[in-house]
């Protein structure tokens, strides 16, 4: 089916079966930082979209759920040395709790901090839950589904403008994403705890390189059904208290 | 306002469970049918039960598939409208690939048609055409990148309606530990170029909907196809049609064969894949 997009600064019409967006009358909420410093970067991910960027040691990045209950898929890496990377488990052990609040630790695969969650305005986010892709799509949902798009894709696009690649997708972060474990074990994605403007704060430890993808997924509520836009801002403490003090 | 979250109870784990499994029974234009002998498209002439493969690739989409050594891979282009750009490994040393100079030199031929080997740079065919109702392929343009994709339709997102064929092939070859440093030029199958006498690449388009190419994987390959606008394709909107792709277990061309000694070269390549399929215990 033909349908027009916008692309760039022109109009085309495509036949590219592209993920939906959000609905018209969707609010958004784009929110501010959640830390104090001077803005060094500042984002808007399209729905469907990668996002990466080196965040240097002390600078926090907030990301801001501005749809509400979008699932922001989420890695990072030691920016001098990649193969040092985000991982799930030692940050789970560590910590000796399966969701992320205020104060949880990333933790790379050597056991040392990447980043610190600094803020937080959801009652627990997620480690465990991993990324969607075609592939599992067709597990999850059924062959239909193969060709939806999928953060797997994403991260995999966003990866290779780094010089990543298949073996550097490891087991992610996805903020404002609901995976509860029940008592008898019994998990999966559920309704989200967001809301329009909801933010997550994370203090860079080391350097680091977050790769970052807007979920497209469609086939269930980790993103309420609606994919909508995330808001990135990189804040820097030492030029805040620069600008302070002039 | 409504919305698509209200048609789907999903505030348990059970009852996002039963939401999830609900869509089992769904199709849709754009899918890979599984198992293949389930193909809504079975090839006239083919037992389903000896098909490996059958998917119908999304305009702006990929595919990728490793098949052993003797299938026959088969791509239909239903609407007229399909660009299948193609590169080709030896699956068992990725290293071995489609090599697009060596394909046209040593045949002594730039236009693909039944017969033609598709060489790999280490002197051996990695597959040969064996059917081509098209007549419209090109081996000199390759496929888009990011950066002609831009100029030609705005962006090129890769999760966007004008993905370029450099960014599928990225994803594709990704799936198999391959990088931006393993693609080397495509062919493409569906739409032709011709060179006029001063050189000039002219884009001779499609021969129309329902046309096929088939070939037969001489040594085990990998095949990675991205279907997107071909460069020269004047269109100024990103119109590409699906593509339908299945394969089915056969034998590669073997001493007997007409095609074994069509050519001298060609029949230097077969000895070559031979050579190389018996030491591995093919």
């Amino acid at each position: 089916m033909t349908m027009t997009y916008a692309s760039g600064t022109r109009t085309i019409k495509s036949t590219v079966p592209v993920g939906a967006h959000y609905t018209s009358g969707t609010v958004l909420d784009f929110a501010g930082p959640l830390a104090q410093g001077s803005v060094v970067r500042d984002d808007a991910v399209a729905p469907l979209a990668p996002w990466s960027a080196v965040v240097r040691a002390g600078q926090t990045l907030t990301i801001v759920d501005v749809g509400g209950n979008q699932s922001a898929d989420f890695l990072v890496y030691n920016a001098a040395d990649t193969d040092e990377r985000y991982s799930a488990p030692d940050t789970l052990a560590a910590q000796a709790n399966a969701y992320l609040r205020e104060g949880s630790v990333l933790r790379s695969n050597r056991g040392l901090p990447l980043m610190t969650v600094t803020g937080n305005e959801i009652d627990r986010q997620d480690t465990i839950g991993g990324a969607c892709s075609k592939e599992s799509n067709t597990l999850r949902y059924g062959f239909h589904t193969e060709h939806h798009h999928g953060c797997r894709e994403n991260f995999l696009t966003e990866a290779a403008r780094h010089g990543l690649g298949v073996r550097d997708i490891v087991s992610n972060i996805n903020w404002f994403m609901n995976v509860p474990v029940e008592a008898d074990g019994t998990l999966g994605i559920v309704d989200g705890m967001s809301a329009p403007g909801k933010r997550v704060a994370l203090r860079a430890e080391m350097d680091v390189l977050v790769i970052v993808s807007n979920c497209p997924q469609m086939n269930n509520p980790c993103n309420d059904f609606n994919c909508t836009p995330l808001r990135m801002i990189v804040t820097d403490p030492v030029a805040a208290t620069d600008s302070d003090t002039e | 306002m409504p919305s698509i979250a209200d048609d789907h109870q999903t505030d348990s784990v059970l009852a996002a469970r039963a939401d999830a499994r609900a869509q089992a029974e769904r199709t849709a234009d754009y899918m890979p049918y599984r198992p293949a002998s389930s193909s809504p498209f079975v090839p006239e002439g083919v037992d389903p039960a000896t098909l490996t493969w059958a998917e119908t690739v999304a305009p702006g989409g990929y595919t990728h598939k490793v098949v052993a050594r003797g299938t026959r891979v088969r791509l239909d282009d239903p609407t007229g409208a399909a660009c299948a750009s193609v590169i080709l490994y030896n699956a068992l040393e990725t290293t071995e690939r489609l090599n697009v100079a060596d394909t046209i030199k040593i045949p002594w031929q730039a236009y693909l048609s039944v017969g033609h080997p598709l060489l790999s740079g280490d002197g051996r065919a990695l597959a040969t055409i064996t059917a081509d109702t098209s007549g419209n392929h090109d081996t000199f343009c390759g496929t888009s990148t990011d950066a002609t994709a831009t100029a030609k339709y705005g962006s090129a997102d890769a999760e966007g309606p004008a993905p370029s064929g450099r960014s599928r092939f990225l994803l594709a070859a990704a799936k198999h530990g391959l990088t931006g440093r393993d693609l080397p030029p495509s062919i493409s199958f569906f739409q032709g170029v011709h060179v006029e006498d001063d050189g000039a690449l002219t884009f001779t388009g499609s021969s129309g909907a329902g046309t096929y190419v088939e070939f037969v994987a001489e040594l085990p390959l990998l095949i990675l196809i991205a279907n997107v606008p071909h460069p020269l394709d004047p269109a100024e909107d990103y119109l590409v049609g699906p593509l339908r792709a299945h394969a089915w277990s056969g034998a590669p061309t073997l001493p007997g064969d007409d095609q074994f000694t069509a050519t001298p070269e060609v029949h230097r390549a077969y000895l070559n894949s031979i050579d190389y399929a018996e030491a591995r215990g093919l």
